[in-house]
């Protein structure tokens, strides 16, 4: 094990894929001390003070988007918002070209939520700001994942040798990619379960175990993780219907008590109740769903904070 | 490497500042330890059982990082950040009297810090400070109310402290250091 990272060697957060272990450690540890600050009266720190962070968001999101601009206030930097409706996006002008506007701005950091895998990774190549992806396409959701490994060290202590099941629809997933990389990185065991049309390609070859099986993949696992069902996503015939999909990977208190005895139940949100979940088990004592909510915003406070002072 | 308190030495001036602190203090009832991490933090512990074996009073203890108030953060666009650890205060800190404890008092800024930081948790109704060494060289208008030791020192010197929790024995070193800041 290499020593601790006391900082991040990009500037960027473009995915986990490119995060070395001891830096998901040390975005997990600066956490734990964000977290503290949202239990205080006054919850905010002067730490980013006269920074400015544009959160320009061209796909639907609520609980991303105000977690950053949450997380972003906590620290005191000066935000900006910008989602496609009602910006000059609508009017066709492309991503660069919005970005180099708003770069004339001079901001120091850019969270980017793209419909277009790669997107972010363009935007850092032609800007000077510090890029954070908030989620691009079906490639990765880093600070999703991070926040997930944080719940799972929080209710778990550990993920060394914990058995994780991600379920659901897979081949739409960046939640499912960046979890894996993080998880399996990490030391942690990550089955996939999903039905064999939503089930991506070479998905063994990143170190997981591939399940059509729902019940096999539940079976005695520390954490599941249900995965929403991206009906904006599917151009074409994967689901015969939500009632089947609901019987063969709903997960139900049936299905959770296959799982090891005190599991905890995940889902990154917004969730279709009856149709990957359901509602006695989104609401039961199993979920930590609201705890992820919660701690997105102490893992964004801190990749913002260590991405301030990441070297060039 | 001259050391300028041993153990005996560190021992007996925590003795001397909680023997001070009660008879500074009428009534230890709304006293409260802040420790600021690193080394304030086992100072800050062993003050309170200090005031509990003269005193019979269990005085709260926290712990306090100012790293995110630091007022030389996001100056320097390249450096790698400070590592920030958790705050732990688990009592109100509104109308107490908090003796916050440094091991070392220099230029006054990260008191300064602390400071801000600690109105951020509530509304004090006094603030004093405890630092086991005064080593001078202050850059804001700050002074310690109770000191282990002053320690005459220039610049170029660095002042390390030596905690039996943390680094197995108790002593303060000066140490000559070409060009450092600490």
């Amino acid at each position: 094990m290499s020593p601790a990272a006391t900082s991040l060697r990009s500037r960027h957060l473009l995915g986990i894929a490119s995060l070395e272990p001891d830096e998901i450690q040390l975005v997990l540890d600066t956490a734990l001390a964000m977290k503290e600050i949202g239990t205080r009266a006054i919850k905010k720190v002067p730490t980013l003070r006269g920074r400015t962070v544009v959160n320009l968001f061209f796909e639907a999101s609520t609980r991303t988007r105000l977690s950053f601009e949450l997380a972003e206030k906590r620290l005191s930097a000066d935000t900006l918002g910008v989602t496609t409706t009602g910006s000059s996006v609508t009017k066709g002008e492309t991503l660069v070209d919005t970005a180099r506007t708003l770069e004339a701005m001079a901001p120091d950091v850019i969270v980017l939520r793209h419909e277009a895998s790669g997107a972010p990774h363009h935007l850092a190549r032609v800007c000077k700001a510090s890029i954070v992806n908030a989620g691009d396409g079906m490639h990765e959701h880093p600070t999703q994942a991070l926040l997930d490994a944080f719940t799972m060290v929080e209710r778990k202590g550990r993920l060394q040798g914990l058995r994780v099941s991600i379920i659901g629809d897979l081949v739409h997933s960046r939640v499912l990619r960046s979890n894996v990389l993080l998880l399996t990185k990490m030391g942690a065991h990550v089955t996939a379960a999903g039905p064999a049309t939503l089930l991506p390609l070479g998905l063994d070859r990143l170190g997981v175990r591939v399940e059509t099986s729902m019940d096999a993949a539940v079976d005695s696992a520390d954490v599941v993780m249900m995965l929403r069902v991206q009906h904006e996503r599917m151009r074409g015939l994967f689901l015969p219907s939500v009632r089947e999909y609901f019987t063969w990977y709903g997960l139900t208190p049936e299905r959770m008590a296959r799982a090891a005895p005190d599991a905890i139940v995940m889902h990154p949100g917004p969730m279709n109740r009856g149709v990957e979940i359901d509602s006695v088990v989104a609401d039961g004592p199993w979920s930590v769903i609201l705890d992820q909510v919660a701690n997105g915003v102490a893992v964004r406070m801190a990749v913002l904070y260590l991405l301030a002072g990441g070297e060039e | 490497m001259p050391i300028v308190m041993d153990a005996d030495r560190v021992s007996r001036s925590l003795a001397r500042i909680a023997h001070e602190i009660l008879e500074r203090n009428k009534g230890v009832d709304d006293l409260a330890f802040i420790g600021i991490r690193t080394r304030g933090v086992p100072i800050a512990e062993r003050l309170a059982v200090h005031i509990k074996q003269i005193a019979g009073v269990d005085v709260p203890t926290g712990a306090l990082d100012i790293t995110l108030y630091r007022d030389d953060l996001m100056r320097h666009a390249v450096a790698p950040q400070p590592v920030v650890r958790r705050t732990e205060i688990p009592f109100s800190l509104d109308g107490r009297h908090i003796l916050l404890v440094d091991d070392v008092l220099y230029t006054g800024r990260t008191i300064r810090a602390a400071l801000d930081a600690l109105i951020d948790f509530g509304r004090p109704s006094a603030i004093q400070l405890i630092v086991l060494v005064d080593r001078g060289h202050r850059e804001l208008p700050i002074r310690a109310d109770y000191v282990g030791k002053n320690v005459p020192t220039s610049r170029q010197e660095s002042v390390q402290v030596r905690l039996q929790e943390l680094d197995g024995r108790d002593e303060v070193a000066v140490d000559v250091v070409e060009g450092a800041e600490p």
